[in-house]
Protein backbone atom coordinates (compact mmCIF):
# COMPACT_ATOMS: atom_id res chain seq x y z
CA UNK A 1 0.00 0.00 0.00
CA UNK A 2 2.83 2.25 0.61
CA UNK A 3 3.27 2.71 -3.38
CA UNK A 4 0.45 4.09 -3.08
CA UNK A 5 1.45 7.60 -1.66
CA UNK A 6 4.32 10.08 -3.30
CA UNK A 7 6.05 12.70 -1.99
CA UNK A 8 6.98 15.42 -4.35
CA UNK A 9 7.68 19.30 -3.62
CA UNK A 10 6.11 19.30 -0.36
CA UNK A 11 3.32 17.77 -1.77
CA UNK A 12 1.97 14.19 -0.57
CA UNK A 13 0.34 12.43 -3.66
CA UNK A 14 -1.86 9.36 -3.09
CA UNK A 15 -2.62 7.07 -6.07
CA UNK A 16 -6.19 6.62 -5.54
CA UNK A 17 -7.42 2.86 -6.33
CA UNK A 18 -9.58 2.19 -9.07
CA UNK A 19 -13.00 1.52 -7.47
CA UNK A 20 -13.27 3.43 -4.54
CA UNK A 21 -16.16 2.03 -1.95
CA UNK A 22 -17.07 1.52 1.31
CA UNK A 23 -14.60 -2.24 1.25
CA UNK A 24 -11.85 -0.17 0.62
CA UNK A 25 -12.07 3.28 2.01
CA UNK A 26 -11.26 2.17 5.50
CA UNK A 27 -7.84 0.87 4.73
CA UNK A 28 -7.00 3.99 2.52
CA UNK A 29 -8.39 6.54 5.23
CA UNK A 30 -5.75 4.66 7.83
CA UNK A 31 -2.88 4.21 5.87
CA UNK A 32 -3.25 7.95 4.60
CA UNK A 33 -4.01 9.56 7.50
CA UNK A 34 -0.74 7.18 8.96
CA UNK A 35 1.64 8.70 6.33
CA UNK A 36 0.02 12.35 6.88
CA UNK A 37 1.41 11.80 10.94
CA UNK A 38 4.54 10.02 9.79
CA UNK A 39 5.57 12.68 6.93
CA UNK A 40 3.77 16.09 8.54
CA UNK A 41 2.09 16.62 5.28
CA UNK A 42 0.10 19.64 4.78
CA UNK A 43 -0.30 19.53 1.11
CA UNK A 44 -2.57 16.89 0.05
CA UNK A 45 -3.01 15.70 -3.56
CA UNK A 46 -5.27 12.67 -4.64
CA UNK A 47 -4.74 11.60 -8.59
CA UNK A 48 -7.37 9.67 -9.25
CA UNK A 49 -5.56 8.60 -12.72
CA UNK A 50 -6.75 4.86 -12.17
CA UNK A 51 -9.95 6.00 -10.93
CA UNK A 52 -12.98 4.40 -12.50
CA UNK A 53 -15.75 3.99 -9.75
CA UNK A 54 -16.62 5.92 -6.39
CA UNK A 55 -19.28 5.78 -4.35
CA UNK A 56 -20.38 7.70 -1.06
CA UNK A 57 -17.89 5.90 0.73
CA UNK A 58 -15.53 7.49 -1.51
CA UNK A 59 -17.19 11.02 -0.50
CA UNK A 60 -17.52 10.82 3.27
CA UNK A 61 -13.74 9.62 3.15
CA UNK A 62 -12.25 12.54 1.06
CA UNK A 63 -14.63 15.29 3.09
CA UNK A 64 -12.63 13.74 6.41
CA UNK A 65 -9.34 14.18 5.13
CA UNK A 66 -10.59 17.77 4.11
CA UNK A 67 -11.47 18.84 7.16
CA UNK A 68 -8.56 17.35 9.26
CA UNK A 69 -6.19 19.08 7.11
CA UNK A 70 -8.37 21.80 7.20
CA UNK A 71 -7.76 21.96 10.93
CA UNK A 72 -4.21 22.62 10.83
CA UNK A 73 -3.96 25.03 8.02
CA UNK A 74 -3.33 22.20 4.71
CA UNK A 75 -4.79 22.21 1.50
CA UNK A 76 -6.85 19.25 -0.61
CA UNK A 77 -6.82 18.84 -4.22
CA UNK A 78 -8.11 16.04 -6.47
CA UNK A 79 -6.24 15.63 -10.26
CA UNK A 80 -6.84 13.69 -12.70
CA UNK A 81 -10.48 12.99 -12.86
CA UNK A 82 -12.44 11.11 -15.99
CA UNK A 83 -15.41 12.29 -16.95
CA UNK A 84 -17.40 9.54 -14.27
CA UNK A 85 -15.16 11.03 -11.69
CA UNK A 86 -15.96 14.72 -12.59
CA UNK A 87 -19.96 13.61 -12.43
CA UNK A 88 -19.79 12.46 -9.09
CA UNK A 89 -17.86 15.26 -7.61
CA UNK A 90 -21.25 17.82 -9.17
CA UNK A 91 -23.77 15.39 -8.14
CA UNK A 92 -21.96 15.48 -4.47
CA UNK A 93 -20.91 19.22 -4.50
CA UNK A 94 -17.52 18.03 -4.16
CA UNK A 95 -15.92 20.32 -6.45
CA UNK A 96 -17.09 23.47 -4.20
CA UNK A 97 -15.00 21.90 -1.48
CA UNK A 98 -12.14 20.37 -3.36
CA UNK A 99 -10.14 22.11 -6.02
CA UNK A 100 -10.21 19.78 -9.37
CA UNK A 101 -8.08 19.51 -12.13
CA UNK A 102 -8.45 17.45 -14.79
CA UNK A 103 -4.73 17.88 -15.90
CA UNK A 104 -1.80 16.53 -13.65
CA UNK A 105 -1.62 20.13 -12.27
CA UNK A 106 -1.30 21.65 -9.15
CA UNK A 107 -1.70 25.38 -8.34
CA UNK A 108 2.39 26.81 -7.80
CA UNK A 109 3.23 23.82 -10.71
CA UNK A 110 3.10 20.47 -11.68
CA UNK A 111 2.50 17.46 -9.49
CA UNK A 112 5.91 15.97 -11.19
CA UNK A 113 7.76 18.62 -10.91
CA UNK A 114 8.67 19.29 -14.31
CA UNK B 1 -38.16 -9.11 -23.39
CA UNK B 2 -38.94 -9.63 -19.74
CA UNK B 3 -35.90 -11.31 -17.52
CA UNK B 4 -35.10 -11.84 -14.00
CA UNK B 5 -32.26 -12.63 -11.66
CA UNK B 6 -32.11 -12.85 -7.63
CA UNK B 7 -28.67 -13.36 -5.83
CA UNK B 8 -28.41 -13.53 -2.24
CA UNK B 9 -25.13 -12.65 -0.19
CA UNK B 10 -23.36 -12.38 2.71
CA UNK B 11 -23.00 -8.86 4.03
CA UNK B 12 -19.85 -8.28 3.94
CA UNK B 13 -17.78 -5.19 2.48
CA UNK B 14 -16.23 -7.41 -0.08
CA UNK B 15 -19.51 -8.06 -2.00
CA UNK B 16 -20.00 -4.42 -2.77
CA UNK B 17 -17.62 -4.90 -5.80
CA UNK B 18 -19.59 -7.94 -6.56
CA UNK B 19 -23.00 -6.59 -6.70
CA UNK B 20 -22.26 -4.07 -8.98
CA UNK B 21 -20.40 -6.40 -11.44
CA UNK B 22 -23.26 -8.32 -11.34
CA UNK B 23 -26.12 -5.90 -11.85
CA UNK B 24 -23.62 -4.74 -14.49
CA UNK B 25 -23.88 -8.06 -16.03
CA UNK B 26 -27.38 -8.40 -15.86
CA UNK B 27 -28.21 -5.52 -17.79
CA UNK B 28 -25.65 -5.11 -20.31
CA UNK B 29 -28.43 -6.94 -22.64
CA UNK B 30 -29.98 -3.85 -22.77
CA UNK B 31 -26.79 -2.65 -24.74
CA UNK B 32 -27.16 0.31 -22.20
CA UNK B 33 -24.70 3.65 -22.93
CA UNK B 34 -21.53 3.49 -20.01
CA UNK B 35 -22.99 6.17 -18.18
CA UNK B 36 -25.96 4.41 -17.56
CA UNK B 37 -24.25 1.12 -16.26
CA UNK B 38 -21.98 3.42 -14.31
CA UNK B 39 -25.57 5.19 -12.50
CA UNK B 40 -27.06 1.60 -12.06
CA UNK B 41 -23.88 0.40 -9.99
CA UNK B 42 -23.31 3.32 -8.16
CA UNK B 43 -26.74 2.87 -6.73
CA UNK B 44 -26.10 -0.72 -6.36
CA UNK B 45 -23.50 0.06 -4.48
CA UNK B 46 -25.24 2.84 -1.84
CA UNK B 47 -28.33 0.37 -1.37
CA UNK B 48 -25.86 -2.79 -0.80
CA UNK B 49 -23.30 -0.77 1.60
CA UNK B 50 -26.37 0.92 3.53
CA UNK B 51 -27.46 -2.82 4.23
CA UNK B 52 -24.47 -4.02 5.18
CA UNK B 53 -23.38 -1.12 7.22
CA UNK B 54 -26.89 -0.14 8.84
CA UNK B 55 -29.35 -2.87 8.15
CA UNK B 56 -26.81 -5.39 9.88
CA UNK B 57 -24.06 -3.64 11.14
CA UNK B 58 -21.84 -5.50 13.45
CA UNK B 59 -24.24 -8.43 13.05
CA UNK B 60 -23.99 -11.50 10.58
CA UNK B 61 -26.73 -11.31 7.49
CA UNK B 62 -28.05 -11.94 4.08
CA UNK B 63 -28.67 -9.24 1.94
CA UNK B 64 -30.76 -10.08 -1.47
CA UNK B 65 -30.24 -8.66 -4.97
CA UNK B 66 -33.54 -8.81 -7.11
CA UNK B 67 -33.51 -7.58 -11.00
CA UNK B 68 -35.72 -7.25 -13.68
CA UNK B 69 -36.21 -5.56 -17.15
CA UNK B 70 -38.67 -5.39 -19.89
CA UNK B 71 -37.70 -4.05 -22.39
CA UNK B 72 -35.53 -0.67 -21.18
CA UNK B 73 -37.20 -0.72 -17.99
CA UNK B 74 -35.22 -1.81 -15.01
CA UNK B 75 -36.03 -2.29 -11.92
CA UNK B 76 -33.90 -3.31 -8.52
CA UNK B 77 -34.72 -4.17 -5.06
CA UNK B 78 -31.96 -4.80 -2.60
CA UNK B 79 -33.21 -6.03 0.51
CA UNK B 80 -32.28 -6.95 3.90
CA UNK B 81 -33.54 -8.49 7.00
CA UNK B 82 -31.84 -5.77 9.78
CA UNK B 83 -32.27 -3.19 12.22
CA UNK B 84 -34.76 -1.54 9.70
CA UNK B 85 -35.49 1.87 10.21
CA UNK B 86 -38.15 4.35 12.08
CA UNK B 87 -37.87 7.63 10.24
CA UNK B 88 -37.69 7.24 6.77
CA UNK B 89 -37.80 10.08 5.42
CA UNK B 90 -35.61 11.45 7.84
CA UNK B 91 -32.58 8.91 6.90
CA UNK B 92 -33.02 9.93 3.34
CA UNK B 93 -32.54 13.51 3.88
CA UNK B 94 -28.92 14.53 2.20
CA UNK B 95 -26.41 14.54 4.42
CA UNK B 96 -28.44 12.65 7.48
CA UNK B 97 -26.11 9.61 9.12
CA UNK B 98 -26.14 7.73 12.09
CA UNK B 99 -22.83 7.01 11.95
CA UNK B 100 -20.89 10.11 11.63
CA UNK B 101 -17.91 7.98 13.39
CA UNK B 102 -17.11 6.18 10.45
CA UNK B 103 -17.46 9.30 7.84
CA UNK B 104 -20.03 8.11 6.66
CA UNK B 105 -21.21 11.16 4.08
CA UNK B 106 -24.89 10.49 4.55
CA UNK B 107 -24.98 10.57 0.61
CA UNK B 108 -26.34 7.36 0.04
CA UNK B 109 -30.24 7.90 -0.78
CA UNK B 110 -29.45 11.38 -2.42
CA UNK B 111 -27.07 9.05 -4.74
CA UNK B 112 -29.64 6.37 -5.55
CA UNK B 113 -32.07 9.33 -6.71
CA UNK B 114 -29.86 11.72 -8.71
CA UNK B 115 -28.60 8.34 -10.83
CA UNK B 116 -32.03 6.13 -10.56
CA UNK B 117 -35.40 8.11 -12.29
CA UNK B 118 -37.17 6.24 -9.40
CA UNK B 119 -36.38 5.24 -5.64
CA UNK B 120 -38.84 3.67 -2.91
CA UNK B 121 -37.85 2.91 0.96
CA UNK B 122 -39.88 0.57 2.82
CA UNK B 123 -38.79 -0.22 6.19
CA UNK B 124 -39.81 -1.46 9.45
CA UNK B 125 -37.55 -1.38 12.94
CA UNK B 126 -36.53 -4.94 13.62
CA UNK B 127 -37.87 -6.24 10.52
CA UNK B 128 -35.59 -4.56 7.44
CA UNK B 129 -35.54 -2.40 4.36
CA UNK B 130 -36.07 -3.16 0.84
CA UNK B 131 -35.20 -0.12 -1.38
CA UNK B 132 -36.71 -0.62 -4.81
CA UNK B 133 -34.69 1.41 -7.46
CA UNK B 134 -36.19 1.97 -11.26
CA UNK B 135 -34.60 3.87 -14.23
CA UNK B 136 -35.06 3.59 -18.08
CA UNK B 137 -32.67 2.98 -20.34
CA UNK B 138 -31.66 4.73 -23.71
CA UNK B 139 -34.51 7.26 -22.94
CA UNK B 140 -31.48 10.25 -24.42
CA UNK B 141 -31.40 8.07 -27.46
CA UNK B 142 -35.60 8.09 -28.19
CA UNK B 143 -35.16 12.19 -27.39
CA UNK B 144 -32.84 13.04 -29.99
Amino acid sequence: MEDMFQFKNGYMIVEMPKEIDHHCTEELRRETDRMIEMHHVRKLVFDFSRTEFMDSSGIGMLIGRCKNLGYSGGSVQAVCLNDRMQKIFMVSGLHKLIPVTTEQEIAGGRVDGE
Amino acid sequence: MENKMRLEFTARSVNEGFARVAVAGFFAQLNPTLDEIEDVKTAVSEAVTNAIIHGYGEKEGMVELYCTYNGNHTEIIVEDKGVGMSDVPKCMEPFFTTKPELERSGMGFAFMEAFMDEVDVESEPGKGTRVTMKKRFGERKSEE
